[in-house]
């Protein structure tokens, strides 16, 4: 109990570095451009608020990129209509996704395992249709609801002059494009990942992990197990609103292609390749993905034959050619070849494997060495989380 | 309790630090961010010219992506004067050398769209901000390509579109630094409706089957208007899913529906799965108001043909561009991908490598490698020898005004790409519209 919140606190502090020295130790990834960098903070974030619900309470949602295309797409009527304001984008998403979660999570929740998400896969696959096709006048289907240069944009209007050019969403002048927009999004993701912590070592997160080891026996002992979930269900979707607006606001525009069931698939993969109910896991694997699809996906065989240049000639060809499989449009290859063995050798995810390093040194030294002092704690915190 | 007090306090002050990290990282990229302004973003500078392919690797129109690749990397050896020169030697005016653009030796990064506007538009930012590329070019779809013009145009980066066929982007979305060389759903409208009047009279009834996404909608809107401009008779439009695997549900009601026309507004595999499954119902053979039922696809391309088989043998569509055809620009065009790849490219790839050619030309004429010359380079600019005939980059909405060719599935193919025949390549007077009646605004020339 006394050393709770000292390692929270040091978690956080260590996360907080690591997040916002990103555009450093990115660069010899070839990572550190602020689209991605950007991507990152908002995925990390969407997988945080994912493994609330999934990885306290056990319950595996297959909808949750219908919040974040509801977030996205409040965010961007709020340009519209309203301002360029980020906040205020941001409390519409919280807004609308908020609604939306109580709304699917009330009925979802009548049921548990694969019913439940089935049941969620299927609203948000209904959402998607609906965004894609039968509600184009909102959404503007295929092509993605954008910003136009007759928008009303009522409060910003009453300020400035309409300009010649699209507007981009500023905080009182700051850009959210480029690096600030970065910033931007990784503030946000300290304060979700806070919360996060706070969640996870409160009772009300004692109460969903008990959920997860036995609903019924939580039931049993009098608890209406309900309203917890049905809580969790929606702070777990707002997260997922706040992600989607926070996409929208560092590049308005919002498509119904975000709400495809790939898309929470996708969540799903981040949160198990990371580590499922480890704080730190899903951001990893969030991480992971978003780094295969926006770099492994552009090696093409030319970068291959400069990256395998040092090899002699005929040699370099085969292996260029059988290396190129695996990279550009094969990077799905890569990342499924991953998971496969992730899963298979190590079930806890990325988290279990650093944690499995951790012990290995634990055990060659009795003194903890310095570098894997992060893996280690956060290797404590999921064991506790999966009490 | 005392404990979580001492927490809590310690979290305020970390708290605070992380926030005194954060302005200082902020601020320096607040200020370094005005000296920029005075330049275009990515200038090279005398180094290699980089030039951004970003096309769909993986999803459903990865056919169409890879043959675009095939013919961007091949147009990059031309313009550095590798190989035969293909249309370099066709193209009328041409200002290109063979040694690069402006002297500078052109180079290339690719991205995977995947055929989703969130994917492309981060390869696309991919591309700019981290490579460096000086335009973003390619995409098999309308839905990316409205999404990644309106990026290039907050980018300050030119984009040359690649296969996109809705009326959006160069209508109601179009941008300044958009630039489509593809057809669209209006011209498709208007290039048919004639032929088909030649070919099934005038008093037919129409049945459309449309996909339910904005290509489709636009696409049925414009032969909607154009047969009913012939006299026909529209008598229901239908919407189908994007993706059905399965149509016999929307092909079965139009058997007793008293229609003898059915138009596919479909795409892609949607295309290849609804026309297959209405010859297996048998329309073709059966007869409506005392006239054999006719099917009509709008929007041909050889690789759906391909998809397609057998039945596209006497369907009629229309298309941007087909390799049989004869004019010295498409036989360089088709010898010199032959020569490279083994088989004739498809309109996807020839409207990508047309694009690219008319890019450096561009920048060859306004002699700078900035933007906003290029872009007046582009506008109003009237070439030749390209496959098309005698073709327009109307300064208006950036659209290139062209001969359309409306095709036919050839009933004796001698090869495996020979798949299409052409019926009539339709004059580009017979095509052309009001520039005003899509709405919509370019937007400025600089960009900050």
């Amino acid at each position: 109990m006394f050393n709770i919140p000292k390692k929270d606190a040091i978690t956080f502090v260590l996360f907080a570095i690591v997040v916002l020295t990103m555009p450093i130790w990115l660069t010899p990834f070839g990572a550190s451009y602020p689209a991605l960098l950007q991507k990152f903070a908002i995925y990390a974030l969407l997988a945080v608020g994912y493994n609330l619900l999934f990885g306290l309470t056990g319950y595996l949602s297959f909808g949750h990129a219908a919040f974040l295309g509801v977030g996205s797409y409040a965010a961007v009527w709020s340009f519209k209509l309203l301002s360029m304001n980020p906040v205020l984008a941001l409390s519409f998403a919280i807004l609308f996704s908020g609604i939306f979660a109580l709304a699917i999570g009330y009925i979802s929740l009548r049921r548990s395992g694969i019913y439940f998400s089935i049941l969620t896969l299927a609203f948000a696959q209904m959402s998607y249709k609906l965004a894609y096709s039968v509600l184009s006048p909102i959404t503007h289907g295929e092509t993605g609801l954008q910003l136009t240069l007759q928008d009303p944009r009522a409060i910003d209007l009453m300020f400035i002059e309409r300009g010649s050019s699209l507007p981009t969403s500023n905080l009182f002048g700051i850009s959210m494009s480029g690096y600030s927009g970065f910033y931007f999004t990784a503030i946000i993701l300290l304060i979700g990942f806070f919360i996060a912590q706070k969640i996870t070592s409160s009772p009300f997160g004692m109460m969903l992990k008990g959920i997860k080891s036995n609903e019924n026996r939580m039931n049993y002992t009098g608890f209406n197990t309900k309203p917890y979930m049905l809580t969790v269900f929606v702070i777990s979707g707002i997260y997922a609103g706040v992600a989607g607006g926070l996409l929208s606001i560092t590049d308005p525009l919002a498509g119904a292609e975000r709400m495809q069931w790939t898309a929470s698939g996708e969540l799903v993969l981040m949160t198990i390749l990371g580590g499922v109910g480890t704080l730190i896991g899903p951001v990893i694997g969030a991480w992971l993905i978003k780094y295969f699809e926006n770099i492994f996906s552009a090696w093409n065989e030319s970068v291959l034959h400069g990256f395998f240049a040092f090899l002699p000639d005929g040699f370099e060809d085969i292996v260029v050619t059988i290396s190129s499989k695996f990279v550009g449009e094969g990077w799905h290859l890569t990342l499924g070849l991953m998971f496969v063995l992730v899963v298979v050798f190590l079930p806890g995810g990325i988290m279990e494997g650093a944690r499995r390093i951790g012990t290995m040194f634990k055990n060659n030294k009795d003194k903890k060495p310095k570098q894997t002092s992060d893996s280690e704690k956060q290797s404590s915190d999921s064991e506790k989380g999966e009490g | 309790m005392s404990n979580i007090k001492n927490g809590v306090n310690r979290r305020k002050v970390l708290k605070g630090a992380t926030a005194g990290i954060i302005t200082a990282g902020v601020a320096p990229t607040i200020f370094t961010k005005g000296a920029w302004a005075q330049e275009f973003r990515n200038d090279p500078k005398g180094g290699d010219v980089i030039l951004g392919f970003n096309v769909p690797q993986t999803g459903p129109y990865s056919d169409e992506g890879a043959d675009e690749l095939r013919a961007y990397t091949l147009a990059v050896k031309h313009l550095n004067g590798e190989g035969d020169g293909g249309m370099l030697n066709t193209m009328q005016p041409s200002n290109l050398k063979g040694n690069g653009i402006l002297g500078q030796k052109v180079t290339y990064v690719t991205g995977d769209t995947q055929t989703k506007s969130d994917a492309a538009r981060d390869s696309a930012r991919r591309m700019i901000e981290r490579d460096g590329a000086l335009i973003i070019t390619g995409g098999s779809s309308s839905g990316v390509a409205v999404a990644v013009q309106a990026l290039c145009q907050e980018m300050g980066t030119i984009f040359m579109a690649g296969l996109t066929h809705s009326d959006d982007t160069t209508g109601k979305d179009k941008k300044r630094y958009g630039f489509r060389h593809f057809f669209n759903t209006y011209m498709t409208g208007a290039a048919l409706a004639p032929v088909l009047k030649d070919e099934y009279g005038s008093d037919r009834v129409a049945y459309h089957l449309t996909s339910d996404y904005n290509w489709g909608y636009t696409q049925q809107r414009a032969i909607k208007d154009a047969t009913e401009a012939i006299g026909w008779r529209t008598e229901k439009t239908v919407l189908t899913p994007v993706g059905q695997g399965d149509f016999s549900q929307y092909i079965t009601p139009i058997l007793n529906s008293g229609a003898d026309v059915i138009i596919l507004n479909h795409y892609g595999k949607d295309m290849v799965n609804s026309l297959t499954q209405s010859i297996q119902f048998g329309l073709r053979d059966r007869q409506a108001n005392g006239k054999n039922i006719e099917i009509v696809v709008p929007l041909f391309s050889r690789l759906m043909a391909q998809g397609a088989g057998e039945n596209i043998k006497g369907i009629l569509g229309s298309a941007n561009w087909n390799w049989s055809l004869q004019d010295e620009g498409s036989k360089a065009f088709v010898k010199s991908f032959g020569a490279e790849y083994g088989f004739p490219p498809s309109m996807a790839a020839h409207t990508c490598y047309v694009q690219t050619l008319l890019y450096a030309d561009a920048c060859e004429r306004a002699g700078t490698l900035y933007p906003p010359e290029v872009i007046k380079a582009l506008e109003g600019h009237k070439f030749d020898g390209m496959g098309n005939g005698a073709t327009e980059y109307r300064a208006e909405d950036h659209q290139c005004f062209k001969d359309v060719l409306v095709v036919r599935g050839n009933a004796n193919p001698t090869s495996q790409f020979d798949l299409l025949e052409v019926v009539q390549e339709v004059p580009r007077a017979q095509v052309e519209y009001d520039a005003s009646i899509f709405g919509g605004e370019l937007g400025p020339y600089e960009v900050s």
